[in-house]
């Protein structure tokens, strides 16, 4: 591990302009906001970051979770994964977000991993990983030993021909089918970004994961009041039953009335470079009877343009399979 | 980043033996011209440290604080055996930088029972022959005893679950699972500290 300068935020403008001062925000960046350290510990140890100064915000007053008077949630950007996932609300109004980052890590991870730290977490990709292979995302021009080499466990959704990491996270797919909203403080005052335009395709800058610029600091995320009636649930396949991560994933959120889907949100995980929404699924369901067809149709539409590598063929069918079964729980009780 | 030499990430141990007192008083330091000043509180007892800001909480309790109950094994975040508790949660210590638990309360396994007076966890390790070689036993107990005060089901399947950041080489689990079990049934509220 490269040796840095280790500081403690005291307010959040002072650590936006130290932060500030990096050339970049993204991969290599100097310097970094550190929360839980469960990433960023992990990747500095690997020699694949090595910030020169980490800025602690674990002090920072953004550990709270709050109903807001619309009816949704608001979630401190240090709220830790194990507190969010056993907040009553979230389990009450939002149980695929419990039950997602519940199906993630292990306890001692979810005790440190934080809220703004796992919707930017980074891929488990095993190049990204090992600083003596070439990797696009780690050195850019340097190539991706991963279309060539084991990509059993990686993306067939959003990929391009410099990568095809898949983004890890199980908590962010909860958050796109729930339609968060990400809250940040910059240089030039706050913003609020929806997580459909928060997280970048690779296409030739897969260091460029996100629109984080330097000195952008998650506050907080919001989530909208939940739909009246709706049923969400998380469903996530593995090669083992526990502390792993997703082969592939499906959040979905779903209103039936009649026997007939009246709303439906769908994200699927393990497949994608970012986490993947699938508004063509949703076009699918939407109006339609909860049928064994229409979830078929719904799971052709969201794979429709997956692209196999040379191990992953088989999560074209998996990931399809998946989103039925998931679909098909969160609608037979409903 | 540029010019910095890469050196290891684990401070010089102090070179007092590691059988040493270990008296809160005493200033363990690493070598490194980057040492800081910090003070832990270590199961009730407070240590004034320096040490690099490299040190992650795990190094700084085995080797300036001659704690080596936790034990390090893959270093990742990926095994369990460094498990401990910050402020009574479970946490793996070989994933935080010791300078930032300032103000934390550190619990180790030392921490938890005596040899004369064990923790009804580390009882029932014993009772149910729990371990095989014991390297992963100290994580195993931390996690089991933080496990107590969790919302974790009463079927051995949740517990299974809840206990998925341990890894055991040697495959004690049914063992450990019966154990937590077994301390589970006995008593209602524990002394989880």
């Amino acid at each position: 591990m490269k040796t840095f300068q280790l500081t403690r935020a005291s307010d959040s403008a002072q650590a936006i302009a130290t932060a500030a001062k990096a050339t970049t925000a993204q991969q290599g960046a100097e310097i970094r906001f550190i929360g839980g350290g469960t990433t960023l510990i992990d990747l500095m140890k690997l020699n694949v970051e090595q910030p020169q100064t980490l800025i602690d915000i674990n002090r920072l007053p953004l550990d709270k979770i709050e109903a807001l008077p619309d009816g949704g949630l608001t979630i401190g950007a240090v709220v830790r994964n194990s507190d969010l996932a056993y907040h009553p609300l979230v389990r009450k109004n939002y149980a695929v977000l419990s039950e997602a980052i519940l199906s993630g890590a292990s306890a001692q991870l979810r005790n440190m991993a934080t809220t703004a730290g796992n919707l930017l977490q980074r891929t488990r990709c095993m190049y990204f990983r090992a600083t003596d292979m070439p990797c696009n995302k780690r050195e850019p021009g340097s190539g991706c030993a991963a279309i060539t080499g084991a990509n059993r466990s990686l993306a067939i959704l959003g990929t391009s021909e410099h990568c095809i990491a898949t983004n890890p996270s199980d908590m962010n797919v909860a958050m796109a089918a729930l339609e968060a909203t990400i809250h940040v403080r910059g240089i030039k005052g706050e913003r609020s970004i929806p997580i459909a335009d928060f997280y970048l395709l690779p296409g030739n800058t897969p260091q460029r994961e996100t629109v984080l610029e330097p000195g952008d600091l998650i506050t907080h995320v919001t989530l909208p009041p939940p739909a009246p009636g709706n049923r969400s649930l998380y469903l996530k396949l593995r090669d083992r039953a526990s502390y792993e991560f997703a082969l592939a994933s499906a959040a979905v959120v779903v209103t039936v009335a009649d026997g007939k889907l009246t709303r439906a949100r769908v994200a699927l995980g393990g497949v994608g470079t970012k986490p993947w929404r699938s508004t063509e699924a949703e076009a699918e369901l939407a109006g339609q009877p909860t049928t064994e067809a229409v979830f078929r149709r719904a799971a052709e539409a969201a794979l429709r343009d997956a692209k196999p590598q040379s191990e992953n063929g088989f999560k074209v069918e998996l990931a399809k399979r998946c989103l039925m079964h998931a679909l098909k729980l969160a609608t037979q009780t409903a | 980043m540029s010019n910095q030499e890469e050196t290891p990430e684990r401070p010089e141990a102090d070179t007092r033996s590691a059988l040493g007192q270990r008296s809160g008083k005493e200033v363990a330091s690493s070598d490194s011209k980057n040492a800081i000043p910090v003070t832990l509180r270590v199961n009730g007892k407070k240590h004034d440290v320096r040490i690099d800001p490299r040190t992650t909480l795990l190094d700084c309790l085995r080797e300036n604080l001659h704690l080596t109950g936790s034990k390090k094994g893959c270093d990742h975040g990926q095994c369990g055996a460094c498990t401990v508790h910050i402020n009574g949660r479970r946490v793996n210590s070989c994933l935080c930088f010791a300078a930032m638990h300032e103000e934390d309360e550190i619990t180790t396994v030392e921490g938890i029972g005596q040899p004369e007076d064990l923790h009804p966890v580390q009882a029932a390790f014993v009772a149910c022959d729990a371990y095989q070689c014991g390297y992963c036993t100290p994580g195993q107990i931390m996690s089991a005893v933080a496990l107590l005060n969790e919302p974790c089901g009463s079927e051995d399947a949740d517990v299974k679950e809840f206990m998925s950041g341990n890894i055991c080489r040697c495959g004690a689990y049914p063992n450990i699972v019966a154990a937590i079990q077994r301390v589970r049934q006995n008593a209602k509220p524990q002394k989880a500290r």
